[in-house]
């Protein structure tokens, strides 16, 4: 059976720690052909900027070839074509296909039906674990470890894929957690209660200066006006927390601010010149990560 | 005469399966899930008769059908508490009770609109969550949690 990465949980810890210590080897060097005469196809199914220019520049990078589509609307798909035969089609052609598709399990469905892996770049709200992969690699890279670390999420937490997935993957490390959020957009229970049932410690407030000085990582979102139903409960919650650099003065340290990007008003420019500020880094990061899955998948690392 | 034969006519089954102690509303969910409808067997379905156990229940008996435990224990998630007697002969060969199930594959909707399976012909994959009495569906899929009343 191939190997896909679809969900966070599909990688053990040994494996999530692997792909870290070869991410950091495509760090030192940048372009490192080892996937010359591979094609790896990328279909976006939804418009996204930063997720697709890091892996189509990770493929190259790699040596590989780049097939794809980064809009749907141009391909047969507008004309009725299931996902099914689209990937069954797609598969007979390429060495991977990493995907994107605005339909949550869309990714899963693909990997059954594809001869070879799939990395999932995004299914709607659900999973995007290359994403969860670069926050952990940033999180070690600033931190020098990921065991034992005190997380401050802030923002969207209920509709925030990417907290959902961080808390998942750092669960693994004895970790300690502050949800921060307005009462519409609080961790949802199922995710409370999955720490609780591994004795994990957490906290939860409205304030975002309550736990501002305690944390070793500030883990900022954007409230997504995408993920609402309801344009009424964005309105009430869109622009709730706004980071400012007169706001660190009593902070650890080592704390670094991470932001999967892109921002809005949650984080003032004024950060950016701070020495805590970490989120352009991360989302270079997020090239040598991608470089690590793919060459990790096709059994090249 | 045939209408004094009525009740005997209604209770008496030579060869099939009789399953009892249903709640009476889920009676035609369970015809569903046992993929009973357009089948020529005969069945015979009783709703809202008087039960020490329910106050109402529902049973359905059907003639020269035998069943898998695995067919029958998707019945488990919307009547925990049904029996099964298998009849050969006008006697009770076996009783048996439902497990629940661990997976279940093509009988329930996720309940997530923006789920995979409520958009493309596939068919929905569950795992059954259990916890202290209180079932849910995790979708395979999505993995999004869909409760019980998504079978109905």
């Amino acid at each position: 059976m191939n190997k896909s990465l679809i969900s966070i949980q599909d990688f053990s810890k040994d494996e999530i720690l692997h792909i870290l210590e070869v991410a950091k080897e495509f760090e030192k060097n940048r372009t490192s052909r080892i996937l010359e005469g591979k094609v790896i196809a990328c279909i976006f199914f939804e418009p996204s900027t930063r997720t697709r220019l890091s892996f189509e520049t990770a493929v190259n990078r790699l040596g590989a070839k780049v097939i794809g589509f980064s809009d749907a609307s141009n391909t047969s798909v507008s004309k009725g074509e299931t996902l099914k035969d689209t990937i069954k089609m797609v598969s007979n052609y390429v060495d991977m296909i990493i995907m994107r598709h605005p339909l949550e399990g869309s990714s899963r469905y693909a990997s059954e039906i594809s001869s070879v892996p799939v990395v999932n770049a995004g299914d709607g709200a659900n999973q995007h674990p290359s994403q969860t992969l670069l926050d952990l690699y940033s999180i070690m890279q600033t931190q020098g470890r990921l065991d034992g670390l005190t997380i401050d999420m802030v923002g969207d937490l209920k509709y925030g894929r990417t907290t959902h997935s961080l808390l998942q993957a750092m669960s693994l490390f004895n970790p300690e957690f502050v949800f921060t959020a307005p009462e519409e957009l609080k961790m949802p229970g199922e995710y409370k209660d999955f720490l609780k049932d591994r004795g994990i410690k957490y906290s939860e407030t409205t304030s975002l200066e309550e736990y501002l000085d305690v944390c070793d990582i500030l883990y900022m979102t954007r409230v997504q006006q995408e993920r609402f139903t309801d344009p009424m409960e964005y309105e009430k919650v869109k622009g709730v927390y706004r980071l400012h650099a007169s706001m660190l003065s009593g902070v650890k340290e080592n704390m670094k601010i991470l932001h999967p990007l892109p921002r809005v008003s949650e984080i003032d420019q004024d950060v950016d010149d701070t020495p805590h500020a970490y989120y352009f880094k991360q989302a270079e990061n997020g090239l040598y990560v991608r470089m690590a899955i793919i060459s990790y998948l096709l059994g090249y690392r | 005469m045939e209408s004094i034969n009525k009740e005997l006519k209604v209770s008496a089954l030579e060869n099939g399966t009789v399953l009892d102690h249903m709640p009476a509303e889920i009676v035609y969910k369970a015809l569903d899930i046992l993929n009973l409808k357009g089948i020529d067997n005969q069945i015979t379905i009783g709703i809202n008769l008087n039960s020490k156990l329910y106050g109402k229940k529902g049973i359905i008996k059907i003639a020269d059908r035998f069943f898998e435990d695995e067919e029958l224990n998707k019945l488990a998630l919307i009547a925990p508490n049904a029996t099964v007697n298998v009849i050969r002969n006008f006697k009770v060969v076996e009783k048996k009770k439902l497990v629940m199930p661990e997976k279940i594959e093509g009988i329930a909707r996720c309940m997530n609109p923006k789920c995979i399976t409520n958009h493309q012909p596939v068919r929905t994959r569950f795992t059954v969550m259990d916890e202290n009495g209180e079932i849910s569906l995790l979708c395979h899929y999505c993995e999004k949690r869909s409760d019980i009343k998504s079978l109905f």
